[in-house]
């Protein structure tokens, strides 16, 4: 082992270097699982390090060399995660792809990338594949994984993975060839581009980040030691493979710390995968964590109701108390003890159920979670963090540390992360772990980089007075008032939003003298409320129409005003009127994107009457026009909504955060 | 075309006064798959129920691999590898798919009672074996996320599904399905014959199915038998039996 390292300093700055150290150090440790045919099968390190070295050799023989594209579409498994080293101990560059995406997306990117071999995990994905290729010259091979109805098929570029690696292992029994490919492994530079990870492209055509493996590995290292990661770690690898989070919490990191990645079943089955490897580390969106406490609490609305009192009562005790027991803050023996009941009978088996049982750190990106939400994983004993970063920083640039964790904000700046906020108030940074380029786009790198080589992220943020970063919206949105005040819109979107009354909101106001906003009421939960309230009415525009309503959201909106003048940045951004629109939006009528996203400039247009009733001082506000949908069809949309005005909420000076 | 697995000669079945089949031969070749059509009543369900020796007919021989037999019983029928699956799907509700599908394979438990009682040795190797079985059915038909879910809590489409995973646990030499894709919207029929072929061409099953989706029945089978008020009134490819001008008038109700 010493004589190992002994072979240079370089001798882990790359993935293939390091899978070959950790080959030596913890050989016998898991590295990958894989749950088939409902049991799970382990490979330990130098298995996998024999296995992805037969398939480089395999590669090799079908004419892959240094510099070369590999593309990878698929779910996560372990074949295809050795098919990415394999590529990397060839020298050539591994390109993961979406395995959702449809042809012509991916037929865009391998045209971009220029591939000459395929690995694709089953028949849907070769399908795909096959209805691409006459139009992909470069591409000379595709494999596949899985052999499942492709009995048929019979064109000679498509073979079996297994079959190429078979024919690489035999290879390699050949000592002449171990041996030269043990040299093409050392001969590989960590400076050389490791991977291409295509941007999802939902902003514009998508372009390959390249990264090399001495920053990427330069920057798992830095966080690997953040979180305390080590080999007993483990992690259920269920992320996209294209998605940099996958390739940097379970391939880099995994790679670095040297822990496992377990690969789920299928993507349906992926929590139940989850509960029983029961992983140490875990990342997952807010919406995944969102999904989860709705199906408990449903399921707790079927318990009976002994049951669901204990719930109700120990979900208070935790609410209560919980974070200041988990950020070890003063608390009174008596709610510390009425804590530990409740870990005995809801909390810990709550956990079970949902897999967090063994979780060490866990970890939230993408949008903004919102704060209850937040504190009820935080508040059961779960490790849960943010961080904030983007695929041209390998993913992290800011995150927080364990103790100073808050569901506002999304952390200090990464270790040896520069961070700093442009005049304009966009985030820029350069971090270890950035990328090199767009692959084959100059002018783009150039575009995304300022002349001193801060990376332009794109969002508008600010920091707060405990240094946190604070990401408020995408800089391109955010606007001024007329008075100069800061305005993001989506920033107080997201506040309202967090009401479960409230579906969808549109802030209104860059140019403007004041914040207005147009909201919809959320149906399921604002009609639970009239039922409740013996409120009758039948329909959507009904309901939202209704003055007891209105007092209701008023509230709501009266809350985000205070929130607002809270932050110093923002006070002067509250909302002076809003009004409840007499439609839903949707997606089918243009409203909003296939996402979700609220499409601000289009409805403004739309609904221009509203909004001239908003800054025009009216009391109420009428709209009748014939608008065309998307599909040439025309309707009209008709309604009127009363304008609510609001006194805005004096600036407070903001008090003093405890500081954990 | 090779030598049939089954062959019915002359069947005739009533209950009562009632004639289900009248005079009724044909065959079902080995590897085949063969549909039995007609309107409701035509007798198509009584027709399986024959094969499977849960009715006994009056008249008529029914020759299956080679042995020709007067009287079955349906635990013997299974025995020599003839499995079925249901109209209304008949499954253990409580039980989960897993479930299910392992009492497929009960016919091929060896040991005792008392050794599966005790859940060891030779009895617990032999169940590691049916369950590995089992796991290929369940990943055959794509089923791993619902393993362990009670089959009482399934959509329809899926316990059809577990249905027909159970009768493959069999591992069948013949499959009865009777209207597999009944009540099913098009994407579920669409899954449901691709595992009916591929248990057919990759298991090497030979199916005789129940079908009232004239198109997946002519897209799927082999060769055709058309049944009308318990008699036979076609046989053939496809293609001979779309052209046929009995089927066409007993499907469209035309007066002959």
């Amino acid at each position: 082992m010493a004589g190992a390292r002994a072979n240079g300093a370089n001798s882990d700055d790359t993935f293939a270097k390091l899978m070959r150290v950790n080959a030596w150090v913890r050989g016998e440790r898991p590295a990958y699982r894989l749950k088939e045919f409902g049991v799970w099968r382990t490979w330990t390190w130098s298995q996998a390090y024999q296995e992805t070295r037969a398939l480089a050799q395999g590669l090799a023989d079908l004419g892959i060399a240094s510099g070369d594209r590999v593309a990878i579409a698929g779910a996560n498994r372990p074949k295809l995660y050795w098919a990415v080293t394999a590529a990397q101990m060839l020298g050539a560059i591994p390109v993961p792809l979406y395995a959702d995406a449809v042809a012509e997306e991916i037929a865009a990117v391998l045209e971009i990338a220029g591939a000459r071999l395929i690995v694709a995990q089953d028949q849907e994905q070769v399908d795909k594949m096959m209805s691409i290729l006459p139009r992909l010259h470069a591409v000379k091979h595709v494999l596949y994984e899985e052999p499942r109805g492709l009995a048929d098929y019979d064109d000679p570029r498509l073979k079996s993975l297994d079959e190429v690696m078979a024919e690489g292992r035999k290879r390699l029994e050949d000592p002449a060839l171990a041996k030269a490919l043990d040299e093409t492994i050392a001969a590989g530079r960590g400076s050389d581009p490791s991977v291409i990870l295509f941007t999802s492209g939902t902003t514009g055509r998508s372009k390959g980040v390249v990264l090399t493996a001495e920053r990427c590995i330069a920057a798992a290292r830095d966080t690997v030691a953040f979180d305390n990661l080590t080999d007993r770690d483990e992690v259920l690898a269920y992320l996209p493979l294209a998605w940099v989070g996958d390739h940097y919490l379970n391939y880099a990191q995994g790679f670095v710390a040297g822990y496992c990645m377990a690969c789920p079943e299928s993507a349906a089955t992926a929590a139940e995968d989850l509960r029983e490897i029961g992983p140490s580390y875990h990342f997952a969106p807010p919406r995944v964590f969102e999904a989860l406490l709705t199906r408990v609490s449903i399921r707790m609305e079927d318990a009976g109701p002994f049951k669901r009192w204990l719930f109700r009562h120990f979900m208070d005790v935790a609410r209560r108390w919980g974070e200041k027991i988990v950020n070890r803050e003063p608390t009174p023996l008596g709610a510390r003890l009425h804590y530990a009941l409740g870990r005995l009978i809801i909390y810990e088996p709550l956990k079970n159920t949902l897999g967090f049982t063994r979780i060490r750190v866990a970890y939230t990106a993408g949008e903004a979670i919102g704060a209850e939400l937040f504190a009820f994983y935080r508040s059961l004993g779960l490790n849960l963090k943010q961080l904030y970063g983007q695929t041209e920083a390998f993913l992290y640039v800011t995150a927080q540390a364990d103790g100073a964790v808050r569901s506002d904000t999304v952390g200090t700046p990464a270790p040896h992360v520069q961070l700093r906020l442009s005049a304009e108030g966009e985030v820029q940074f350069k971090s270890p772990g950035m990328f090199v380029g767009y692959w084959r786009e100059p002018e783009k790198t150039a575009e995304a980089l300022t002349e001193d080589g801060f990376v332009k992220t794109g969002d508008a943020g600010f920091f707060e007075p405990d240094g946190q970063l604070k990401i408020v919206d995408r800089a391109k949105d955010v606007g001024r008032l007329a008075t100069g005040q800061l305005f993001a819109p989506k920033y107080i979107e997201n506040k309202l939003k967090f009401y479960a009354d409230i579906r969808e909101a549109v802030a209104l106001g860059a140019g403007r003298d004041f914040v207005t906003v147009m909201l919809n009421i959320e149906l399921a939960s604002v009609g639970n409320w009239a039922e409740r309230n013996g409120v009758s009415y039948a329909s959507y525009q009904e309901l939202a129409g209704h003055p007891q309503v209105a007092e209701l959201i008023r509230k709501h909106v009266e809350a985000v005003n205070r929130s607002l003048a809270q932050e110093p940045a923002m006070a002067g951004a509250q909302i002076r009127r809003f009004l409840i629109l007499p439609k839903e939006l949707e997606a089918d009528d243009g409203e909003l994107t296939r996402t979700q996203k609220v499409r601000r400039g289009f409805i403004a247009e739309r609904y221009a009457p509203l909004v001239e009733g908003l800054y025009g001082g009216a009391r109420e506000a009428a709209i009748s026009a014939e608008i065309t949908y998307e599909d040439g069809r025309k309707g009209r949309l008709e309604g009127r909504s009363v304008i609510h005005d609001l006194a805005p909420v004096a600036t407070k000076p903001l008090p003093a955060r405890a500081a954990a | 075309m090779k030598a049939p697995l089954l062959s019915l000669q002359n069947v005739s079945l009533a209950f009562g006064g009632v004639r289900a089949i009248s005079d009724v031969s044909f065959d079902i070749a080995e590897g085949e798959i063969r549909a039995i059509i007609g309107p409701n009543g035509a007798g198509k369900t009584s027709m399986l129920n024959v094969i499977n020796g849960f009715y006994h007919p009056q008249q008529g021989a029914i020759t299956y691999r080679g042995q020709t037999r007067k009287r079955m019983r349906p635990h013997a029928a299974a025995a020599q590898g003839i499995a079925r699956t249901f109209q209304n799907v008949a499954l253990f509700k409580g039980m989960t798919t897993l479930d299910n599908i392992m009492t497929g394979r009960g016919l091929k438990m060896h040991r005792g009672l008392f050794w599966q009682a005790l859940r060891h040795g030779p009895a617990l190797r032999e169940e590691i074996r049916h369950r590995e079985f089992c796991e290929e059915i369940i990943d055959f038909l794509e089923i791993e996320a619902i393993r362990k879910t009670p089959v009482g809590k399934l959509p329809y489409g899926l316990q059809k599904r577990v249905e027909l995973g159970r009768a493959l646990a069999m591992e069948p030499k013949l499959l009865l399905l009777d209207e597999p894709m009944a009540g099913m919207n098009r994407e579920e029929k669409e899954d449901m014959s691709r595992f009916i072929v591929d248990a057919n061409r990759r298991l090497g099953a030979t199916i005789a199915l129940i079908e009232h989706d004239i198109g997946v029945v002519m897209d799927l089978s082999d060769r055709v038998v058309v049944l009308e008020y318990g008699r036979k009134i076609a046989d053939g490819t496809p293609d001979e039996v779309k052209s046929d001008p009995k089927v066409i008038a007993a499907y469209l109700g035309v007066a002959h």
